[in-house]
């Protein structure tokens, strides 16, 4: 299988950006109704996040969340990375992140990369390639390694998820 | 290298019928899987999607109703009939609004030590304080477990918190997680697991260890594990279920990346402040802030025991009438034993609105939603911005006791001051 890689423009954001920032407890009544819930994905923390985001995904392009450490702290709604996705979020970088949101994302298809994100700038084009785990700031030709996550995980992501990994295995595979 | 194994690698070595060591991944079986009316229509609809149609061990699987309870909105309550109906379907147990938060059920019904607990809620760390390993996942980890009946882990690597000494008077076991949240910080336990141990945890009642094992997830934790001990064997045996009862203890030559020791002698009545959980001061620095709202209930703090020490303080005194004071037993169970003992009594008395078993004011939904600027006091588990429903307003997390003596005096009060 050929090595996964994406191109896109940076949205970058601060640490501890919680799931309660991503999407607020008080929209749970719209948890069954997706595309609304959508629409107040980081609304408190970040207004121009959703605009920004639909902005940078046209076509096959897509928007890069960047992150500093704790990303996606607390609850365990899937809600949160499912909103990211759906707002064109294409991956996601970040110091660290909080590990029932990491799971989640990945069983989204979402891939979260795990490196240092300072030397990353808002608005910098990267070129990420999510099977090797590197990272080029083509604005600011910088290179980034990143954390390898366990197989499991890139076999879940290779498949676009938990569910199609899951149509297609029948049964986790160590 | 040493060659014992922690709590954590005990129970995954079990359950995965093999040698399970910290950061290898495993496929464990799952005792109990469970959701709650927030994530269990995802849940659903990710079982389907999957092509799942039977549930591996419908006695295993439940779905609470306590987020929403009563549900506040027609969406809500669709959801809620969305749930009954896979109940329905699959045979899986339900508990409906009004029985109480799924955490507090699970731990008066189900955790056992040993036990792997899945459950598509961050807090089902609860359970750890029975000796199971109890963690959250999303709504499709928890969709596939209910279906195959297992799941994968990474076995974490081990914190040990080794506690010693006894609680003064006016600090409690919330205190004491405060204070470790303030020194590991948010971020501090990602991965990990935290193991509680030492001498104090020979005192030390399982309602204290819940309220413990509760906020490990507020430190990034896994899970956040006790022994299975004679306090976990007479509290199994007063819930009907002594036979299920195994010793388990972690080797004298585990090994663990950390150990934390913590003199509870030392502590102080604490307080997390706006808008992070590790943002920990103790009450003295921070007294005499004003607020509008005290919340005392939620899976971390809304025992019988918690119930105790708040209708102890309340007793023949009022809440301050510039202060709402909204109370939420976590159980059914806890509601009916609070009646009994004339806690709610002396609650309502001194002027508290008593909400229905359940989540209430926690997670900002229903049930006592804060406006613009206003400050609550609460006892649950997490302050982050727009929590209580509303990004303008500021939760600070205390103890049932400190909760209480606040209210009485409509700003943040150490308890000892008014006890």
């Amino acid at each position: 299988m050929p090595d996964l890689v994406l191109k896109g423009k940076v949205i970058k954001l601060g640490d501890n950006i919680s799931t309660d920032d991503i999407i607020p407890g008080r929209f749970a009544h719209l948890r069954s109704n997706l595309p609304e819930l959508a629409k107040h994905v980081l609304e408190d923390t970040a207004p121009e996040f959703a605009s920004r985001a639909r902005t940078l995904s046209v076509g096959e392009g897509k928007a890069v969340l960047v992150a500093g450490k704790n990303l996606g702290l607390g609850s365990s709604r899937e809600h949160a990375p499912v909103v990211i996705k759906m707002s064109g979020i294409g991956a996601i970088l970040a110091k660290s992140a909080a590990r029932i949101f990491f799971r989640n994302a990945i069983n989204q298809g979402l891939p979260v990369l795990l490196c240092d994100t300072d030397e990353i700038g808002d608005g910098d084009e990267l070129e990420i390639n999510v099977t090797g785990g590197k990272i080029v700031d083509l604005t600011s030709g910088v290179a980034l390694n990143c954390n390898k996550m366990p197989p499991i995980m890139s076999a879940i992501l290779e498949e676009g998820g938990l569910i199609p990994y899951i149509q297609k295995h029948k049964d986790f595979k160590l | 290298m040493s060659v014992g194994k922690t709590l954590a690698e005990k129970i995954l070595s079990l359950k995965s019928h093999g040698e399970a060591k910290a950061g290898e991944v495993v496929i464990a079986d799952v005792d109990l899987a469970f959701v709650q009316d927030t994530t269990g229509p995802l849940t659903i609809r990710q079982f389907k999607e999957s092509g799942f149609e039977a549930l591996a061990k419908p006695q295993q699987a439940i779905i609470f109703l306590d987020h929403a309870a009563p549900s506040p909105t027609q969406q809500l309550s669709n959801d809620h009939i969305l749930l009954r109906r896979f109940a329905e379907e699959t045979g899986c147990r339900i508990y409906e609004v009004g029985d109480g938060i799924c955490h507090q059920l699970v731990a008066e019904n189900f955790a056992n030590p040993g036990d792997i607990i899945v459950g598509a809620d961050s807090h089902t760390v609860t359970a750890g304080a029975l000796g199971a390993f109890a963690t959250g996942l999303g709504s499709s980890d928890v969709a596939v477990a209910l279906a195959l009946g297992r799941t994968w882990l990474r076995v974490p690597e081990s914190f040990l918190i080794e506690l010693n000494g006894v609680f003064p008077r006016g600090v409690y076991a919330k205190d004491l997680i405060l204070y470790l949240i303030g020194q590991i910080g948010a971020d501090g336990a990602t991965y990990k697991a935290l193991e509680f141990g030492g001498a104090a945890l020979a005192q030390m009642t399982m309602l204290e260890r819940l309220t413990i094992a509760n906020m490990a997830v507020e430190a990034g934790a896994k899970v956040g594990l006790f022994p299975g001990d004679k306090i976990t064997q007479g509290f199994l045996t007063e819930h009907g279920r002594g036979d299920n009862y195994q010793p388990l203890y972690p080797d004298a030559e585990a090994n663990y990346e950390q150990v934390i020791p913590v003199n509870l002698d030392q502590l102080e009545p604490m307080l997390s402040l706006p808008h992070a959980v590790d943002n920990v001061r103790s009450v003295a620095r921070v007294k005499g802030v004003k607020i509008q709202q005290a919340f005392i209930g939620t899976c971390t703090n809304g025992r019988l025991e918690d119930l105790a020490v708040v209708a102890e303080i309340l007793k023949g005194k009022k809440r301050h009438p510039a202060t709402r004071l909204l109370i939420a037993p976590a159980s059914r169970q806890v509601l009916i034993r609070a009646m009994k003992e004339g806690y709610i009594q002396s609650l309502v008395k001194a002027g508290a609105t008593i909400l229905p078993p359940g989540c209430a004011a926690c997670l900002g939904l229903h049930q006592g939603v804060l406006g613009d600027s206003e400050v609550c006091i609460s006892t649950a588990n997490r302050n982050f911005k727009g929590r209580m429903g509303n990004p303008e307003a500021m939760i600070y997390l205390a103890s049932p006791a400190t909760a209480a003596a606040s209210a009485i005096r409509g700003e943040i009060t150490d308890p000892r001051e008014v006890t």
